[in-house]
């Protein structure tokens, strides 16, 4: 019994930490419904500030809380200028900008703490006072934790009394309902907004600072906890404070019960908890549906077909990378491959978010479910390529049946949430399952058939089953169920209004991307030889979102773009030192400064250069 | 004291406004008539700053508002009452007022919380609640007295006798002629043809974005063409 009780104050006193970074998020959503996947970094900031001011104050009682305040402070700061030097220039974009941009911001930021602080972890200080454990029914408690204990609940409170007690409160929950009419009532959202992101930053901060008794310092810290935090803010009901603490405590109970029984659970269980409560309540334990006022409700530009020199130009792409084996080394190729790969999973996504509507934060599930299904096959079942050629797919696509039949019942950021949680299983079950997947280790040895196994009938080989499918699906978008599928993503309601099953038809669009990123999973596995879980990883599916938004979102041509320019970009910063930084920092110009996309861009690009040749024929 | 001229609006390729003009004067209620999806609530809005793609000019009190952000138009002195009410729904009465109040504004007059709560003595009992637990007339009383929080000079009103009891309708009659007595300007939008005869001093009708018609109400009766060719009588 007393062991129980033990376990129950750890699963609380990690539910106080996981609330302080959850609650930050989820007001800094509530606000501005940005998705911050910054937050994660923030998370990270607070612990490693907190870190430098405690080690460097000596610690005393004193010291160490004043070490956590400074660096809520600090990271609050942090939070203010992000907003303001970048995310307020993108408040009116859609939602993926703001996403891509924050990812953006993960980067750099990863980069500047590896700068400021080093690779090494970093192992803080007990808490002055509090670093040994009391006996509670016999059961040894780290008094630290019981400190966690009834901070979070202290919190939680100063938030209530800041939300109820105080105009800029009340301000922040009416923006939270409706943000244009509090701007109509002449509140400066701006301001709003700033304020906001200080109050959601200091709080992921200051949860971050709380943990370096805990745990090491790492650059790990900020994708480790991000998808969690999500998890929790989901299932509370995105903008709810309250729904966050309790999701928090839910998730983090749960999880202590739960490892008892089944070790290997913890990865998975939190998303699949979330899975439940979006399938029960879609959104979340204590959300409202948005109240449809203040979204970017720019309609969207009809798709047009290529123009004939559009057409032209893509051909003559095509050819010219067909003909390149005759006189680019293995290398090229290599990097020719893995171009191929990544546009067919970029396009398969377009097709999912800009045809279908549904935005997928992981996309990389069926990617991966596609390579471990065909080195499964190969290895496993013993198949020849061929074989395994057509199981990777079929894997992708019976996964992307499975978790489309939850994911179309949502919409928007649960929608996306719930790809993400999808996505965390795959990679959780894939990570634990080590007599199967080999967990960490991967699976090696998924070499292409004799007769495609040099370089170049390699490249043949995969540039005809890529384009092939990327054909494929721009007959499909132009086909009379992609026209459904658009006019169901423009007007949902009229779409259901004349009868139309819009669900079955995102199901079957939603397979038909899986089934197209498992095809380019398997052509990825082949051309490897090995796969490993980072396949399966939110980087993998935030690369897929950077390049169907460099390409941007309104071209059919724009993920085929997007996903040459992103791989060739990464290969070369890759080599370089702070290639993160760098890559970060291309993402936020892009996004600043081509908010339509590259092809957008380049659009607007040659129309100003024929507005300034062509005699100022200015509309 | 407010000019509209020329204003055009689009919601993307939709042109929805084609150069609106009218004109409210200081103290005076306008009633803007028209069917159904005619461009009253798109108008409303764009001299509110709430339609992105607008062009044209939105002049109050010799100043140019067009392509100004909502809350620089609302401090300007110009409150607006949104159709669908648009309360906010967790909060209480007392903290949705909260929201709409501003400093005190020269040349208007000042709306206290207790001073609304005597004009909208069932808001001062259910002041406590939360917004979603009003009835519709009592949402529709609380959005209008949110907006008199922000001392405004002129008024936007968006169909204010849409889907409200016959009794509140009456109500929402006094209140208006109340805002005139204090002398502010009301620009109101109606389909109701009786009730907007019954507040106000002069009326445009408006049909598919354009203003087809103004003039008083006596004028509008003498040609009753016009009412049927351009409202639902
Ligand atoms: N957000 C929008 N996007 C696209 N079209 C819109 C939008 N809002 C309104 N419209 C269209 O603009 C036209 C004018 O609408 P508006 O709401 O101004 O009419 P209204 O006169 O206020 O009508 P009602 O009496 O029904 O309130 C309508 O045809 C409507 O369909
Ligand atoms: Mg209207």
């Amino acid at each position: 019994m007393s062991f129980y009780f033990a376990q129950l104050l750890t699963g609380l006193a990690n539910a106080s930490s996981l609330f302080l970074i959850a609650c930050g998020l989820s007001i800094i959503f509530g606000v501005t419904r940005i998705v911050n996947f910054a937050h994660g970094s923030l998370f990270m900031l607070g612990a490693y500030i907190a870190y430098s001011v405690v080690t460097r104050l000596d610690a005393g009682v004193f010291g160490f809380w004043f070490g956590m305040l400074a660096a809520a402070l600090a990271v609050g700061l942090v939070g203010l200028a992000m907003e303001f030097l970048i995310l307020r220039r993108l408040y009116r974009a859609p939602e993926l900008f703001q996403l891509v941009a924050t990812f953006g911001l993960v980067l750099v930021i990863q980069d500047v703490a590896l700068a400021i602080w080093g690779a090494a972890d970093l192992l803080g200080p007990r808490a002055p006072g509090l670093a040994r454990a009391v006996r509670i029914f016999g059961e040894p408690i780290p008094q630290y934790d019981l400190a966690l204990i009834g901070i979070g609940p202290l919190v939680l409170a100063g938030i209530w009394l800041l939300f109820h007690r105080t105009r800029w409160g009340i301000l922040v929950r009416a923006a939270t309902q409706d943000r244009d009419m509090v701007g109509a009532l002449g509140v400066n959202q701006n301001w709003l907004f700033s304020a906001a992101f200080f109050l959601g930053a200091a709080l992921a901060g200051l949860g971050g600072a709380l943990q370096i008794p805990r745990e090491a310092v790492s650059l790990q810290m900020d994708l480790n906890v991000i998808a969690e935090a999500f998890v929790v803010v989901v299932i509370g009901g995105m903008g709810s404070v309250a729904g966050a603490f309790v999701a928090a405590v839910l998730i983090s109970v749960l999880n202590a019960f739960a490892v008892l029984v089944f070790p290997q659970i913890s990865i998975v269980l939190p998303f699949v908890v979330m899975a439940v409560v979006l399938v029960l309540r879609p959104h979340g334990l204590f959300g409202k549906p948005g109240s449809g006022h203040g979204a970017p409700g720019e309609p969207e530009a009809p798709l047009r077909h290529m123009s004939g020199r559009g057409r032209m130009a893509l051909a003559a792409l095509v050819l010219a990378m067909l003909a390149s084996p005759a006189v680019a080394g293995d290398f090229t190729l290599i990097l020719l491959v893995d171009l191929l790969v990544a546009m067919l999973f970029a396009a398969s996504l377009h097709f999912l978010m800009g045809v279908g509507g549904m935005v997928s934060f992981g996309h990389a599930a069926f990617f991966g479910i596609g390579a471990y299904g065909a080195a499964l096959a190969v290895k496993t079942l013993g198949l020849g390529m061929g074989g395994a050629m057509l199981a990777g797919p079929l894997a992708g696509a019976l996964g992307a049946l499975v978790f489309g039949w939850f994911c179309v019942r949502l919409s928007g950021v649960y929608l996306a949430m719930l790809t993400l949680a999808a996505a965390q299983i795959v990679w959780g079950i894939t990570f634990q399952w080590q007599d199967v997947t080999g967990g960490d280790d991967g699976i090696l040895g998924v070499w292409p058939a004799p007769w495609a196994s040099s370089d170049t009938a390699y490249f043949y080989l995969a540039a005809a089953i890529c384009l092939g499918g990327i054909w494929a699906l721009r007959r499909v978008v132009h086909s009379p169920f992609g026209y459904l599928l658009r006019g169901g993503r423009d007007s949902p309601v009229r779409a259901e209004a004349i009868g139309l099953d819009l669900r079955r038809h995102q199901w079957a669009g939603f397979t038909l991307a899986g089934t197209l990123a498992g095809l380019a999973g398997t052509v990825f596995a082949f051309s490897k030889g090995s796969v490993f879980p980072d396949v399966l990883g939110i980087a993998q599916s935030v690369d897929g979102l950077i390049m169907v938004l460099l390409g941007g979102i309104h071209a059919l041509a724009g993920p085929l773009l997007g996903a040459g320019v992103f791989v060739l970009i990464e290969d070369w910063v890759s080599r370089l030192d702070f290639w993160r930084f760098i890559f970060g920092a291309i993402i936020l110009a892009v996004v600043l400064l081509a908010p339509d996309g590259l092809a957008g861009g380049l659009e607007r690009l040659r129309r100003l250069l024929r507005r300034t040749t062509g005699g100022g024929a200015a509309r | 004291m407010l000019e509209v001229t020329d204003l055009h609006a689009r919601y993307g390729g939709a042109h929805i406004l084609g150069g609106v003009k009218l004109t409210v004067a200081g103290g005076e209620v306008v009633a803007l008539l028209g069917r159904n999806g005619a461009g009253k609530t798109t108008t409303i809005k764009s001299i509110m700053g709430l339609v992105r793609q607008i062009s044209g000019s939105v002049r109050y009190e010799g100043r140019e508002l067009l392509g100004r952000p909502p809350h620089v138009i609302c401090r300007a002195g110009i409150g607006y009452v949104p159709e669908e009410r648009r309360i906010f729904a967790d909060l209480t009465v007392a903290e949705n007022l909260e929201v709409g109040r501003r400093p005190t504004r020269e040349g208007a007059p000042h709306w206290s919380v207790a001073h609304l709560y005597e004009l909208f003595p069932n808001l001062a009992e259910r002041r406590r609640n939360q917004g979603k637990q009003l009835s519709g007339g009592e949402q529709q009383m609380l959005t209008i007295a949110r907006t008199l929080m922000g001392n405004p000079r002129l008024v936007l009103l968006d169909e204010p006798s849409e889907g409200i009891a016959p009794v509140i309708v009456e109500q929402m009659a006094r209140v208006i002629a109340e805002l005139k007595r204090e002398g502010l300007s009301v620009l109101l939008s109606e389909q109701n043809l009786h009730f907007a005869r019954l507040v106000s001093d002069r009326a445009y009708i408006i049909e598919t974005g354009q203003v087809r018609y103004e003039g008083d109400f006596a004028d509008l009766d003498a040609r009753p063409e016009v009412s049927e060719q351009f409202l639902a009588v």
